[in-house]
């Protein structure tokens, strides 16, 4: 470091990254996150990018951006505003602004403020030059002239020297928090192993970007954040859709089968199906389906088959698979179905997630259709939640649905690993013989599900269908009294698993004045607030819901421990809803919103602030 | 298809191993009881266990199918049977399954995954019981049905324009392609056999007579007095003979077939049947050869070799098991990046 500068210390920083879509933010913002890993801090990251594929350069909708805030305790967002943006052009200067906190630092790459660019992201005049950037601290760097001059001699094509700028600009982000560049040099050297010219320039640009922060007489200080307070343990930077797929793969070697997939790309739930086609050495079977009702059919015949029959998809998806579950239903398959929600109704808004799709998966079928419904509450505990999806359909031979968003679907965060030896197996039969004539629907006496026979046994031959069913027998019955009597009994086949999945706890006092119930990826957001208030004398317990339906067992008592519960929900009151139908006696209050993008912690202490 | 292991101490079977015992609920005189009797006879000749047979439908009259056949059965639901069929294939390689469709089920709600199922070259057979009309909602048009056809939904004619089954199953490049009728219990069982014994998919289109809200439409085709002239049976390296004495058969004239009689001195130009012909051409040409202007083929289209779907799907496994070895849940847990906290 130059002699002349100084170094802080500091608790937590928000950093953001926004470029075009074609100018590597994601890569950019993972490399600095798995710098910030290995650094040993806490961390939790953002990445915003448009649904079209790449818009027209240097356009408003073409911003693409990263934001991870890192810290040196426990944290469970990605920061609610950033203290540093990078800007790689005006359109990313213009719609990340107001992400940005006053008196904060800006990077803006100069080079791309010229008069075609500012005019493609519709900005009148030159904020460079104008007051628009008073209240910020910037940076002006001309990332392409100096990415251009550090290549100078290397055998690159001029396309291909300014795609390297953005490794100039995380040089500059790892001199300004003091990190370490090997990590990311090392990442190069290996994703590029066949292309060592591309190696040499993106190393050579990311060091000439380290010793012009170091050099630059603008940046006096910089900042260290020190190593978070996390537990103990071996970690890994993982985000929801990597974790689900593991623990898919987990759950299936605990039951001793096979995984099946059935899938039809869809954003935001894709990276499921890519990462378990990956799987192949763990005998993944996945399989592209030509729609989302066949690959919902096939998980249906792969459970029928007597292995883990598991769709996936998002919420138009979902609609479109509505029928099929239903025959799930009626047949009592065990199914696994995982909707990774996004801003709706229709097409809504891909890219951008909420929780609007609780009443669908739990209503949105023709006749009573009881599914389980689990939701995962950061991105780590999706490999926690997969496991516990495949359980419960296996043990209770019934549909499951995995309730993630597009969230957690992409965010990262540190994850714990788990110790593998002592995950609990599954266990799971299949009758070889049968006393007298096989009965398809006689139920377990515990769990009221029925026998799960395997075609190929012999002995156990039978139909089954989506025809309404008689108890036992599972012959086909029009008889109105079986008809209800089965209703019932699949209600309560789904209701008795509240006797197999743990009691909800609270953090903070079991009894007061409020209490903040959430579901879903909401948890980092209440968890940050809570914590917030709490530093500020203020008290409120928190407790979140995994399990969906059924509800766990105590919820009720511990809910009338309060005089007031509070459920901040990213939709307009789904589960404030259900839970005044079971719990009318208990004083809710909602607190929602449906902007596509999570709550930010700010506005959530605002709100449980007020309350208390 | 997984026989019957020469140690496994059961007799042969009869028809009646494979009748479940349901109470068969099809109208008196329907199409479907002769089909289901036939497949039973089937099933009875081959030395294929009960418990490896799956019978797979959707929904319409000749769906409740699998209900009637003592084996493993799923009635799944409207056109989605070759979706349901698909997965049970992928999981399990031993078992023998049928999907059991009709013209709406298969061509019209489900026409999408009838087309995937048979270019993905699945290993199952697909029977799809054509009667171009919509029983079991009594009495509408189906895709199958011709244009001006008067039906309860269509009370001025339709106007839609019909599909043809075994042209689509072409397109599909749908690797076993045949036609039956309902009223040839002997032809049926023969195409059911040579279906099952084929590795990879097989279409099978069924005239079927539904005797109460279409009775008789294939009665110009397959009606007694008049099946010799206007029905050909496909025999593979010969000649289209029909007419009374096989006096009558099919020259190419360019691209184009035409009906000529038979002189067996002068074969120049007869069309000669080739089911093993991998182009489509041969087979697109006989399924477009229709009443009036053409005898209406019957037995196997086309009868052709590839990799099953399943085939691949195993052996993309099995190849990256070889050359990564089997998959170790801690490593993938670990991922290629971790770090301690002490």
């Amino acid at each position: 470091m130059s002699p002349t500068k100084t170094k802080k210390t500091i608790a937590a920083v928000t950093v953001r990254f926004a470029g075009d879509s074609g100018d590597g933010m994601q890569l950019t913002g993972d490399q600095f996150t798995d710098t910030t890993a290995v650094m040993g801090n806490d961390f939790s990251t953002l990445p915003e990018f448009p649904a079209e594929i790449r818009a027209p350069a240097g356009t408003l909708p073409g911003v693409s951006s990263f934001q991870v805030q890192f810290s040196d305790a426990v944290i469970f967002t990605p920061g609610d505003i950033a203290d540093v943006l990078v800007a790689m052009n005006p359109a990313a200067l213009k719609v990340s602004l107001k992400h940005v906190r006053k008196g904060g630092l800006i990077i803006v790459n100069s080079s791309s403020f010229t008069q075609n660019d500012l005019g493609k992201a519709a900005w009148a005049t030159n904020p460079l030059e104008d007051k628009t950037l008073v209240d910020f601290q910037v940076l002006q760097v001309p990332l392409s002239e100096l990415t251009a001059n550090a290549l100078q001699g290397h055998p690159l094509k001029g396309s291909e020297v300014d795609r390297c700028k953005n490794f100039f600009a995380l040089g500059m982000m790892f001199w300004l928090y003091d990190r370490s560049f090997d990590h990311t040099v090392d990442w190069i050297r290996r994703k590029f192993v066949k292309r060592p010219e591309i190696v040499e320039a993106n190393v050579a640009v990311l060091k000439a970007g380290y010793n012009y922060a170091d050099i630059t007489e603008v940046l006096q200080t910089r900042y260290e954040v020190k190593k978070s307070k996390l537990e103990p343990g071996t970690y890994r930077k993982i985000t929801g859709n990597e974790a689900a797929a593991i623990g898919f793969i987990t759950a299936a070697q605990l039951a001793g089968k096979t995984l099946f997939y059935g899938s039809y790309p869809i954003t935001p739930a894709s990276g499921i199906l890519q990462d378990l086609a990956k799987a192949k050495n763990f005998g993944v079977k996945t399989f592209q389906a030509e729609d989302e009702i066949a690959a919902v059919g096939s998980a249906i015949g792969a459970a029928f088959g007597g292995e883990i029959g598991l769709t996936g998809t998002s919420g138009p998806g979902l609609c479109l698979k509505s029928e099929a579950m239903n025959l799930a239903v009626m047949t009592e398959l065990p199914v696994i179905v995982i909707n990774v929600q996004r801003s709706g109704p229709s097409t809504g808004m891909p890219t951008k997630m909420e929780q609007t799709d609780l009443l669908q998966v739990l209503f949105g079928r023709n006749g009573e259709s009881p599914i389980a419904v689990v939701a995962p509450k950061t991105p780590s505990d999706c490999f926690d939640m997969a496991v516990e999806a495949v359980r419960l359909a296996l043990t209770h031979m019934t549909p499951v649905v995995f309730l993630s968003d597009g969230y957690l679907a992409n965010s990262a965060e540190p994850w714990r690993l788990p110790e593998i030896d002592k995950l609990p197996k599954i266990a799971v039969t299949h009758p070889s013989s049968w006393n007298g004539p096989f009965t398809p629907y006689a139920r377990d006496a515990k769990t009221l599900a029925r026998p799960w026979a395997k075609p190929g046994t012999p002995g156990l031959e039978h139909r089954i269908g989506g025809l309404g069913k008689a108890e036992i027998t599972g012959a086909v019955s029009y008889d109105p009294d079986n008809h209800e009597k089965m209703i019932y009994l699949r209600a309560e086949k789904v209701a008795r698993i509240a006797d197999d999945i743990p009691e909800i706890a609270v953090r903070g006092p079991a009894s007061g004045a409020l209490l903040v119930l959430g579901w879903g990826s909401t948890y980092g957001s209440i968890h940050a607030a809570l914590t917030a208030l709490a530093e500020a004398g203020k008290i409120a317990s928190q407790a979140h819901l995994n399990y969906l339906n059924p509800f766990p067992r105590n919820l009720g008592s511990v809910l009338r421990q309060f005089k007031t519960v509070l459920i901040p929900e990213l939709n307009t009151g789904q589960l404030i809803m259900l839970l005044r139908h079971h719990f009318p006696n208990v004083k809710f209050k909602g607190y929602n919103r449906v902007t596509g993008v999570p709550f930010q912690v700010a506005e959530l202490t605002e709100k449980i602030g007020g309350m208390l | 298809m997984n026989p019957l292991s020469p140690t496994d101490p059961r007799p042969k079977f009869t028809k009646n191993d494979f009748v479940s015992g349901a109470e068969v609920r099809w109208c008196p005189g329907c199409g479907d009881y002769s089909i289901l009797g036939a497949m039973q006879q089937t099933l009875a000749k081959l030395d294929v266990p009960r418990e490896n047979y799956v019978f797979v439908s959707g929904i319409g009259c000749s769906s409740r199918f699998p209900y009637y056949m003592n084996n493993y059965g799923f009635h799944t639901i409207h056109g989605r049977a070759p979706t349901i069929a698909t997965g049970l294939r992928c999981v399990n390689p031993d078992l023998s399954i049928w999907v059991i469709t009709g013209d709406g089920d298969g061509l019209s709600i489900g026409g999408n995954h009838i087309i995937h199922a048979m270019r993905r070259n699945l290993n199952f057979n697909i029977m799809l019981v054509n009667n171009q009309i919509y029983g079991l909602t009594k009495g509408q048009y189906s895709p199958t049905s011709p244009t001006g056809k008067m039906t309860k939904s269509s009370p001025y004619g339709s106007i839609d324009h019909p599909i043809n089954p075994l042209c689509l199953a072409i397109a599909s490049e749908a690797t076993f392609i045949a036609r039956t009728l309902d009223g040839d219990p002997r032809h049926m069982s023969m195409i059911f056999e040579r279906a099952m014994k084929h590795k990879g998919v097989s279409f099978i289109e069924v005239y079927q007579n539904c005797i109460i809200f279409n009775d008789k439409t294939f009665q110009p085709v397959t009606g007694r007095d008049t099946r010799e002239d206007r029905m050909v049976f496909l025999e593979h390296g010969k000649p289209l003979l029909f007419g009374k004495n096989k006096s009558k058969t099919v020259r190419l004239n360019g691209l184009f077939p035409e009906v000529v009689d038979y002189d067996p001195t002068n074969t120049r130009s007869l069309l000669i049947h080739d089911e093993a012909d991998p182009r489509p051409h041969h087979a697109y040409l006989l399924t477009q050869m229709t009443y009036p202007d053409f005898p209406v083929p019957f037995g196997v289209f086309r009868s052709v070799e590839k990799p099953t779907y399943d085939e691949l799907m195993n052996g993309q496994i099995a190849d990256v098991i070889a050359k990564k070895g089997r998959g170790n849940l801690k490593d993938l847990i670990y991922g290629p990046d971790t770090w301690e906290v002490k």
